[in-house]
């Protein structure tokens, strides 16, 4: 069995899934209430949130999965990217554990693990497909043949989808991080009633600033009554902006790289709309949508184990583009 | 203080390069604006300018981008902040080391963020067009980066 470990950003993490792909137990403690800026809850963003959680998120895995230390025959764990402070405290964790159980160690990339949701019992997809990674922090297109990687086709120039979602909800006074209750607001409204510009951008690269700022003066054109009135409409319409230029993009992605298949994976792949407009593509299951420690053990089954001591040696990275 | 008005996105970018042109590594750059204002365009422009091939995105959710151009550079975003307390103060320390920074919604670190070279502010005028302001207690510094901006913008 491998034990899982994710600490990239919000989520303190930790699974067991089996070599064969079954996973036994997946624990998120969500530090999303923490981070609710306008929410009135302690808003800190900090590592040692990771510190405190890191070791009883692991103990409730092993407990779920009615398994012990001694089941685990590697560690798997997030090596970036991310908040570098954030995944030091799992690479450490995951470096202790190794070391202690005389086990190997496998550094496993983020987006990897979204991709690797995909390779999970009971339903795994085998590539090749063409898949869309958008979350909060990413919005990328990615061609994949093989278990163990992928390549690039296209990304975001400037906001990822989520986080599109996530602002746009703020303007409309949902509160942050809104982008589920900007969803939820959106199945009242019609999404005709409001045309937010979808960005030109070359190639499959995506751009959703523009949109953003569409909604801002649009919201600062109504008056406090008309802009009640018809917020279920400009969160319909700004929903299917949004959708409307990942499904264009990702339909392209398939059609130049000859991809037969689809699939969607990351926070965004929850989004009711986004579901509604890709019936044949592949999406990943809710639980393994937003950040998790499965995805991450599923990646780790196509990478190769690290023994000791070179995995001391391991160091995070911020950047998909300083990996 | 210099203001300056912007009535593109290209506009934006390529005054960020005459000031991305004097800063060297330890140089904090930091750009304040409400949503939509152009914070990350302005940064994007500076990065290009220091040899930066990557994308250049919105740190919101991740909270620290890293980049390779002619120096390292951080691209911090503050946002889903509402203060900067010791702990993570910690988490975002190393991004400074030998780097110049740039911080977007740098309002939660007020007095926690080490001495500022420039403080750009972004204000929407309209659609297209913003006012940028720009200050810095170096002001030789400041009209070395931008003398003749004004004349042409």
């Amino acid at each position: 069995m491998i034990l899982g470990l994710e600490t990239s950003c919000d989520e303190t993490a930790a699974a067991l899934v089996t070599d064969d792909g079954h996973v036994r137990s997946n624990i998120v403690s969500s530090q999303a209430a923490l981070h609710a800026r306008y929410g009135g809850v302690v808003p800190e963003i900090a590592s040692r949130r990771h510190l405190e959680l890191v070791l009883p998120v692991v103990k409730e895995a092993l407990q779920d999965a009615d398994a012990a230390l001694d089941d685990v025959s590697r560690i798997a764990v997030t090596q970036g990217p991310g908040l570098v402070g954030a995944l030091l405290i799992g690479l450490a964790a995951g470096k202790a554990i190794a070391w202690a159980g005389r086990r190997p160690l496998i550094p496993v990339d983020h987006l990897h693990g979204h991709v690797a949701s995909l390779y999970l019992e009971p339903a795994p997809l085998e590539p090749p497909f063409c898949c869309l990674l958008a979350s909060g922090g990413h919005t990328l297109l990615l061609d994949v043949r093989t278990h163990d990687g992928f390549a690039v086709l296209g990304t975001t120039i400037d906001d990822a989808a989520g986080e599109a979602f996530d602002k746009g909800a703020r303007l409309l006074g949902l509160g942050y991080p809104g982008g589920a209750e900007l969803d939820r607001l959106a199945r009242q409204g019609d999404p005709e009633a409001y045309r937010f510009p979808v960005a030109r951008t070359s190639g499959l690269d995506f751009s959703f600033s523009g949109v953003k700022t569409a909604l801002l003066y649009t919201v600062r054109s109504l008056h406090q009554t008309e802009l009640a009135e018809r917020k279920a409409d400009l969160a319909a319409s700004y929903e299917r902006a949004i959708v409307t230029a990942l499904v264009r993009r990702l339909l392209a992605a398939t059609e130049q790289v000859g991809a037969e298949r689809m699939a969607v994976v990351g926070g965004v792949a929850a989004n009711s709309e986004l579901r509604r407009s890709l019936p044949s593509a592949r999406i990943a299951p809710l639980a393994l949508c937003t950040d998790n420690a499965a995805m991450i053990a599923s990646a780790a089954r196509y990478r190769e184990a690290i023994p000791y001591p070179g995995y001391l040696a391991l160091d995070a990275y911020a950047s998909r583009d300083a990996a | 203080m210099v203001q300056l008005t912007s009535s593109s996105v290209e506009e934006t970018e390529r005054l960020a390069a005459r000031l991305a042109s004097v800063l060297v590594p330890n140089d904090v750059v930091t750009v304040a604006g409400e949503l939509g204002s152009g914070k990350t365009t302005f940064i994007r422009g500076a990065c290009r300018a220091l040899g930066v091939g990557a994308p250049v995105t919105s740190p919101t959710f991740t909270i620290g981008h890293r980049y390779e151009g002619r120096s390292p550079i951080s691209h911090l975003d503050l946002y889903r902040f509402s203060g900067v307390s010791a702990a993570e103060w910690g988490d975002i320390e190393p991004y400074f080391e030998r780097s110049i920074v740039f911080v977007e919604w740098p309002e939660a670190a007020a007095g926690a963020l080490p001495p500022v070279r420039f403080s750009v502010g972004l204000e929407h005028l309209d659609a297209e067009s913003r006012l940028i302001t720009v200050e810095s207690s170096d002001r030789f510094l400041l009209e070395g980066a931008l003398r003749g901006a004004d004349a042409r913008l």
